[in-house]
Formats: C-alpha cells, structure tokens, sequence
C-alpha cells in the first residue's frame, strides 16, 4: 500500500539528520575537541522562567465603589505622571472605569483585572504571570466611580529585586486624570450615585494628572453636585499587599 | 496567647513596667512621641503597644472588635489595653494623661519584651462619632536609631457619622459625639447621616461640618473641626 507519510516523514528524517551534522560541525559549544556525544546530550533549553505576583487590593472609602483593578508589568517606565497629560488609556478608565484600553495598551506586557467593581470595604486579590524577564515594573490603577475622572494606583513601581514568597503593603493616594472637569453635576458621573456618562473624548479640565482634592458635595455647598457627604473621601484610598509568589 | 501572665495582671495599672518584668536579652527600650498633627481635633487616652505579629488592635476592612468600638466611639481603651495585656502585649496606657490636644505632643518610654516586635497604637479623635487615629503593627526596627512615622485617621464603621455633640453618646451603640472639647462646636443640628454605608475599619472621610452654630446638619463647626491625613505624627527612638 502506498504511504505518502513514510515518504514524507523518511525525507523529515533525512532532513531533520543533515541539520543535527551541520549544527554538529559548527557547535560553538563543542570546545572540548572530543567528539559527538557531547552534543547529541546537550540539554534541552530551560523552560523560560515564570514570574508570578499576587496583588492584593482593599477599597478605604467610605462611599466611593471602585472600577475593576487593572494590573500590568512593563519595562522601567510611567504610565501617568502628575503633571503630564493622561493617555487616551488612562482617561478612558479614569472617567469611565474600563481598564480593558489600559491593559491593552502598548508598553503593557503582561495584564490582568479584578473580576467585578471592588465594594467599600472589601478586597480582592488578583494574580499575575509572565516569563518575560523585561515585565519587571507594575502599575495598578482603578477607578472611585463616583467621581468625574479620580483614580488610585500607583505605576512604574520597580519589582526586580523582589524575592520569591517576599511582600510588602502600601497605602494609595488619589489621582485626578485632569480630563474631566470637577463638576459632579448631574450625567457626569458613572457611578452609583449618579448613573451618567463615563467616558467622553472631551477634555475639559487641565488636562495634566495631579493628586486629587476630593469631591465637595451638594452637602458641603456644591449645590449642583449629585454627590452626598456619604461620597466625600480622603487619602489613602485603597492599601495594596503585594506578593512575589514565583 | 491565652495564658493569663498572673505578673502583668498584677502591674496592669502601671502597663509601663511589664516590659521591664517580663524582659529578655532582646527587649528594646523605646522613647516615642506622638504628635497631634490637626489644628482642631482632640485625642482621646492613648493605647498604645508593642505586641507580637499574631495580634493586631485594628485590621482595615474587618469589623471593629467591640473594644476598638469603646474606644472609637466613646474613648475608652480599657477593653483594648485588657485584650493586650491578655495577650502578654507590652501597654503604654493614657501616657499623655487625657486628652492629647491640637499640635501638641506627648513622649513617654515602652520597653518591649522578646517577640513583641510590633507596635501600635490608637486614639478616639473629637469631635467625631467614630473616628480614631491608628498605627497598625508597625515593626520595631532591630537597630538603634530614630524613626518616624505619619498616622491617618480611621473610621470605625460602628456609627453613622451624625455629628451631634450628645450627652452620654460615648457608651458603644449610643449615636452621637461624645464631647467637643475646646468649644467651637454648635448644638440644634439636625444630623449629617442616620448610615454608615461602610461597616469595616475605613480612611475617615472627615468631618462635614457646617457654619450654623444653633442649626444646620452638624454640630461641628467647618471652619475648626476638619481634618486632612496625616492626623499625627509617631517619633520613635529605638536605644
């Protein structure tokens, strides 16, 4: 009976034979003179390895909810600076919460998200996995949905000399996108307490980040405001505990 | 953790010496200072303790223990400094003997005894329902030196923050701010809120205040009774 896959897998052979003896006589490794077993037993590369995190959130506020939490690992750098503008990424979850822009970004090399909005009060931990040694540095943003553009995280955040099983915990102040101006009237605001629009490609505030002053409240005399002193928040907003778990 | 240490239930009125009693080769001596940080707000007694890393006085976003809630709502840290001395904690009671008022300080000795490696400490912050300032477990460093640290203000979540200043509200589940100390507070408010939407030990969101003093929403005042972290400043002097 006629095979084509012998023929086939005979020429593989043959093939796959010619490549061994060129790689043979041309082995950088074989330094010793001695002969062919030294390469034919080379070992197999080393599976490339994998460096695992565990970032563990909690939501400070009193009254702010907050926006799925994006975590990335990139090289040595700022996904925002105060000061400097916000990405269409950043503005796109500041505003609206959708992290999916953030994490899909270009310097991102590796991404994950909290499963659902993190609840005052509650924590969520999320993992994290790579094998690209060059994802050494973090960023973690989320939004407090009831604002126009606040967010709290922090980036760039260097973990190369992190050991295995080792953590630290950090408290997290809050940024303002500077994308969308303050004005927590009504439509504006995603969030529970007001149901408005998130994201607009607008920019109608200062469009540089800075660190956030807080929200003012119909309660406190911003009469057009749809917040309640219940909303009004102060530094830190989340705490973060990070683990090196691989 | 359990085992009653019978010496420092005798000496649980002078807290400062069970460190001493029960020291080892590697008890610290320590000269701490606590700053009031605020220009309005009072605090309440001191608790403050070293402890080892299986206990904690506050864990954020975990319900208040009914001690931290008597001392958060009403200043008493009688039911935290039995808990710690229970647990064979070194305890600073009261060490600024009553109220720590705004920008003052106050310095006194803890020494710690082997494996009390952790300090912390809280106060009930006034005017407010439910408001504390905390350290949490903070590690003793192993090495002589001085060290500082910046302390927040934390809610609770055992009480609706109303902000009415009411006769007797200290006693834990009684709404309302015990005292204002220093005056400047108004009465006849109505009430900022009868909820408290987060029930876990949470960062303050400040007092609201208003600037009626014979009505409106608060009784405290917005111009005197507002806050923003840091609330007080901890020096530590390891020797």
């Amino acid at each position: 009976m006629y095979k084509p896959n012998s023929l086939t897998n005979s020429a593989a052979k043959i093939t796959f034979a010619s490549i061994t003896m060129l790689l043979l006589a041309g082995c950088p490794f074989d330094d010793d003179d001695d002969n062919d077993t030294d390469v034919i037993e080379m070992p197999m590369p080393e599976p490339p390895a994998e460096y695992s995190y565990q970032i563990e959130v909690t939501n400070l506020t009193n009254g702010q909810p907050m926006s799925p939490v994006a975590v990335v690992l990139h090289g040595d750098e700022q996904l925002w600076q105060v000061g400097m503008s916000s990405t269409n990424a950043l503005e796109i979850l500041a505003e609206g919460g959708d992290n999916s822009s953030f994490t899909s970004q270009e310097q991102v090399l590796a991404a994950a998200s909290g499963d659902d909005i993190l609840m005052p009060g509650n924590s969520t931990t999320i993992s994290i996995t790579t094998t690209d040694e060059m994802a050494n540095h973090i960023s973690i943003a989320t939004m407090l949905v009831n604002t126009n553009d606040a967010f709290s995280g922090l980036t760039g955040l260097d973990l190369s000399s992190m050991a295995v099983d080792s953590s630290f915990s950090r408290n997290i102040g809050t940024y303002d996108a500077g994308t969308e101006a303050n004005t927590e009237a009504s439509g504006t605001i995603p969030g529970p307490a007001d149901g408005g629009t998130g994201y607009s490609d607008v920019r109608d505030d200062i469009d540089v980040v800075a660190m956030h002053a807080g929200v003012v409240t119909a309660d406190d005399g911003l009469s057009s405001s749809v917040l309640n002193q219940a909303h009004r928040f102060d530094n830190p907003t989340i705490r973060l505990t990070i683990t090196r778990t691989k | 953790m359990k085992k009653m240490n019978s010496i420092a239930k005798l000496t649980l009125l002078s807290t400062l010496s069970i460190g001493a009693l029960a020291s080892t080769a590697h008890a610290q001596d320590l000269e701490i200072t606590v700053t009031n940080l605020t220009q309005g707000i009072y605090f309440t007694p001191l608790a403050v303790s070293a402890h080892t890393s299986e206990i904690s006085m506050f864990t954020l976003g975990q319900a208040a223990s009914p001690e931290l809630q008597a001392m958060a709502e009403g200043g008493d840290i009688s039911g935290l400094v039995s808990l710690l001395s229970n647990a064979d904690a070194d305890v600073a009671e009261n060490p600024a003997a009553g109220l720590l008022a705004p920008a003052n300080s106050t310095t006194f000795e803890l020494t710690n005894s082997d494996g009390n490696d952790y300090l912390s400490l809280t106060a009930m912050m006034l005017p407010t329902n439910d408001g504390f300032v905390g350290l949490n477990s903070w590690m003793i460093p192993e090495e002589a030196g001085t060290y500082t640290a910046f302390l927040n203000a934390y809610d609770a979540g055992t009480e609706a923050n109303n902000e009415l200043v009411t006769e007797g509200s200290g006693a834990p589940g009684v709404l309302g701010i015990p005292a204002a100390p220093g005056g400047m507070a108004g009465t006849g408010g109505t009430g900022v809120t009868t909820e408290e939407s987060n029930q876990t030990i949470h960062i303050h969101r400040g007092n609201l205040g208003d600037d009626n003093a014979t009505g409106g929403l608060s009784d405290a005042n917005n111009t005197v009774h507002r806050w923003l972290n840091p609330v007080a400043k901890i020096t530590i002097v390891v020797k």
